[in-house]
């Protein structure tokens, strides 16, 4: 079958910022088959946007290609003037962004949008191009295809704007569409849904794809070919199974190593005092006024129980929306829980900022997500470092000058860095320094909200490796917020399942793996995906939310997870409260089911697999 | 070299290397501004004659080598009254936007970081100064208290404190939400180390273009009230009243009307200019970074 894109010896270069221009991508050639999905794969800074952006003959301000052929069908892009380059993107080839929320103008319908590619080349009158939209959005398995056209981008949910956004790509029956990292803001449950309607569509359409992800479990869902990128360079070429089974360079066996971390053994996790570090005793918390039964209108968190050992870690899991980043900031101080209790060493704990004293602040800090926005833009490392250091400890001058040399050594960044500014620094270094300014307070417990999210998988598996050490080092406490299943599964002793704002499963490390799960738990864990081909294939389809499904719930004590719940019981779970049993293996689970009912309901083909 | 010197050298090479990257536009602004300054700063020396000094017969005189701007309507030296003139103006609106600013982003700030009440009440209290007319209420206060440098220099502070408490305290709010600030309250920093240290400095640029908007609208008010009469009295004069004076030279198109006007001119636009380039040269510090 002949080549629908060659790209040959693609040279990009950009101009720097002493303005000498750099070379950004070096000397890339590949080839994608009529109907097959080709994967670039790499962290950020490998330039694997920067290519996929190429193919449509577009190069950021400042950046220019600057050798080499790129063909798409019959076309010579580079050959192409900016006209004839207009009349091809969203035609014969069309882009996928990553942030499908941040791509649609939420002032109009979704339908205007989907068909405007359409339209605006001409190929399709407006009833054609909706009619073929509504076939499209059946194919993607959008709900309500006819009518999902006629409402606007926020009335959808995130992993259906991904899919809408696919329509959109493929109105025009473009060449080629490139996806880019079109699954890495979505959770593991509906990265599932939208990656088995990408598949889904992509196969029957014959499409020409190319696929932009650093996560490799993803892209070996999905591609036939993957191209590996590090510096703009390319480090191996070739089918989906050859380099997940048989890697043949250094960097992509590091890529591989990354995707599945290894566990580490918990610190000394046998010290079990008699009173643990922190203890929450039904945690309420939320935003807008407290309504008469001591809730807030918007109940974030409710009725939460969680104990953290003196020098353990603590899983916290659950999807977006699910209240963990909440939880993290209540126990930190800055939002007020309208109910419950915070113990620290067994004492209580204001709840309020302003009746802690310095010393309760300082044994509790709080490590937030995004380096980005955690470090202030204006002070150098050495004084967003050096201000704890002041603050909690009186130190001063050259004693607090090599402390902070001492942090830096401890976090592994050179002593240069100290008079940089953020601005200065790469992700990683960033959420470096994050961590070793809640560590120059010298703390007793560490609030870790998704440290590792915003970072590449090599870089994040970094950070781990080094919070794994502090801890035993340090004889730390971290509570450890996450969405990914796997790290939390590596680093934690014991993992707390959030989902809606309810603790629905508790459970030591050593259980996590095996079933009986709360059904919510096993549908998180049968969708973070495997590191083969045909997973995706062998997985159940996982029920959509339904929100017409959900019955009124007063009380607000029923079941959360019912409306998605597939092992249901009608009767039961609508009407009572679930209750929390202990199972034989040490799980506390929010749910009707009984142990053996659970046990039999997840016997999953995959589940042996992973353990 | 001294080690004082050593920084502000560096400072300087600093400042040089700011001015090369501004467009031209802003190289423009930037050299009427500072030749402004200059004027306000060293021009009563420079002064040929005396402000009040009547040194010829001929009223509105034209160009002539001892009179080099001409004489004005009772034949005093223009180049001389426009020297002094530029003080007053450029001082008063300096001084009253540094004022305005000042007040203003520091209330802001302690709007933000204190309670609900605090920050409710004091919005309120700006808005309903913000819905008075500026000259209605520069006019109606001159009126009752007479008109002097002290109160002039008020009431143009007054004016322009709520549109910047405003501006500032919408970036502040936002700033206020940054993981930073929150990690720095977690921290247990009190309110004014939050306020100065983590808001403030991230808010400096924006304010900065905010600050010359002000001092344009200032030196823009200020002539204004000179021209009604009502700012700097006689026989002392800025650049508005200046031009109020020498109005009986308009028909005959006096170097002693045309002078002034242009001298407002120029440095409205200058500042105006020099604004416009501020922002893009942020973005682009920002881009870097």
């Amino acid at each position: 079958m002949a080549d629908q894109v060659q790209v040959n010896g693609l040279r990009i270069r950009a101009v720097g910022p002493q303005g000498c221009e750099i070379e950004i991508v070096r000397d890339v050639s590949f080839s994608i088959p009529k109907g097959t999905v080709l994967a670039l794969i790499g962290e950020s800074g490998s330039g694997k946007t920067t290519i996929a952006l190429s193919l449509m003959g577009y190069a950021r301000p400042g950046v220019r290609i600057a050798g080499g052929k790129i063909r798409v069908g019959d076309l010579d892009i580079r050959a192409l003037d900016a006209d004839s380059l207009a009349a091809i993107r969203g035609n014969r080839i069309a882009y996928i962004a990553q942030s499908a929320a941040a791509a649609f103008n939420p002032s109009l319908t979704i339908m205007r949008q989907v068909i405007e590619p359409a339209l605006i080349h001409g190929t399709a009158t407006k009833a054609d191009a909706e009619a073929k939209a509504v076939q499209l959005f059946r194919d993607l398995a959008l709900p309500n295809p006819e009518s999902i056209g006629s409402r606007y981008p926020h009335q959808v949910s995130g992993g259906q704007l991904q899919r809408l956004m696919a329509a959109m790509a493929l109105i025009a029956d473009p060449d080629l569409v490139i996806l880019d990292e079109p699954t890495t803001a979505l959770d593991v449950t509906t990265q599932i849904e939208v990656l088995r309607a990408f598949k889904e569509v992509v196969r029957e359409r014959l499409a020409t794809a190319l696929y932009v992800s650093h996560d490799l479990a993803v892209v070996a869902q999905i591609a036939d070919e993957v191209v590996v990128l590090q510096h703009g360079e390319m480090k191996e070429k070739g089918a989906i199974s050859q380099i997940l089974a048989a890697p043949g360079n250094d960097y992509t066996k590091t890529l591989l190593a990354a995707a599945r971390p290894a566990e580490r053994p918990g610190a000394s996790a046998a010290v079990s005092e008699a009173v643990p570090l922190l203890e929450i005793r039904g945690l309420a918390a939320g935003y807008g006024p407290i309504r008469t039964d001591g809730l807030p209108r918007t109940t974030i968190l409710k009725d939460i129980d969680l104990t953290i050992e003196r020098g353990s870690a603590l899983g916290v899991i659950g999807e977006s929306g699910s209240g963990k980043s909440t939880l993290a900031r209540a126990i930190a101080g800055l939002l007020e829980p309208t109910r419950g209790q915070l113990l620290l060493d067994g004492a209580p704990l204001p709840s309020r900022l302003t009746e802690r004293n310095r010393d309760q602040f300082r044994r509790i800090q709080i490590v937030f997500q995004n380096a980005d926005t955690a470090l202030n833009p204006s002070h150098s490392v050495a004084r967003i470092l050096g201000r704890p250091l002041e603050f909690y400890h009186g130190l001063s001058g050259p004693q607090k000058q090599a402390r902070i040399f001492q942090l830096l050594d401890l976090i592994r960044l050179p002593r240069s860095v100290a008079q940089r500014t953020p601005g200065e620094l790469s992700g990683g270094q960033k959420q470096r320094v994050n961590l070793a300014r809640a560590l120059a307070a010298e703390p007793d417990l560490i609030l870790c909200d998704e440290v590792t999210s915003a970072l590449d998988t090599v870089v994040g598996a970094a950070i781990l490796e080094l919070m794994a050490g502090l801890r035993k080092e340090l004889g730390l406490s971290i509570m450890f917020i996450s969405h990914d299943i796997s790290t939390v599964r590596a680093i934690c002793d014991e993992i707390a399942v959030l989902y809606s704002g309810r603790r629905v499963e508790r459970s030591p490390r050593a259980a996590f793996r095996t079933p009986p799960f709360h059904p919510y738990t096993d549908l998180l864990v049968a969708s973070v995906p495997e590191l083969r081909p045909g997973w995706l294939e062998e997985t159940a389809a996982a029920p959509g939310a339904s929100a017409e499904g959900s019955s009124p719930d007063p009380a607000g004590d029923l079941c959360v997870f019912r409306a998605r719940c597939p092992v249901c019981i009608g009767g039961i779970c609508d009407r009572l409260p679930p209750p929390l049993h202990r199972l034989i293996n040490g799980k506390d689970v929010l749910c009707h089911h009984t142990e053996e009912g659970l046990g039999r309901l997840q016997r999953h083909p995959t589940t042996g697999a992973a353990a | 070299m001294t080690q004082a010197a050593l920084p502000a050298a560096k400072r300087w090479s600093s400042a040089r290397a700011w001015a090369a990257g501004l467009p031209l536009s802003g190289k423009i602004g930037l050299a009427l501004v500072l030749f402004w300054l200059l004027v306000a700063l060293v021009g009563p020396v420079l002064a040929p004659y005396s402000t009040g000094a009547f040194v010829t017969y001929d009223v509105f005189e034209g160009s002539s080598p001892q009179h080099w701007l001409g004489s004005d309507y009772l034949g005093r030296d223009v180049l001389s009254r426009l020297l002094a003139g530029a003080r007053y103006t450029v001082g008063l609106a300096l001084v009253a936007s540094l004022l305005a600013v000042v007040t203003g982003t520091g209330l802001a700030l302690f709007a933000t970081v204190s309670g609900r009440w605090i920050d409710e009440s004091l919005s309120r209290f700006m808005d309903t100064l913000i819905s008075i007319p500026s000259r209605i209420f520069a006019l109606v206060l001159i009126a009752a208290f007479g008109s002097s440098l002290g109160l002039l220099l008020l009431i143009l502070a007054l004016t322009y404190v709520a549109g910047n408490y405003r501006i500032a305290r919408s970036l502040a709010v936002n700033l206020d939400k940054m993981d930073y600030v929150q990690v720095a309250r977690a921290r247990g920093e009190g309110r004014a180390y939050v306020a100065v240290t983590e808001i403030l400095p991230n808010m400096i640029h924006p304010l900065l273009a905010d600050f010359g908007l002000r001092f344009m609208f200032i030196v823009l008010l200020l002539s204004g009230l000179s021209f009604l009469g009502l700012g700097v009295q006689p026989p002392d004069a800025d650049l508005g009243s200046l031009v109020l004076e020498n109005l009986s030279g308009l028909p005959e198109g006096a170097l002693a009307i045309l002078m002034p006007a242009v001298a407002i001119a120029t440095l409205t636009v200058g500042v105006n200019l020099l604004i416009d380039a501020l922002p893009a040269r942020t973005r682009r510090m920002g881009g870097e970074g």
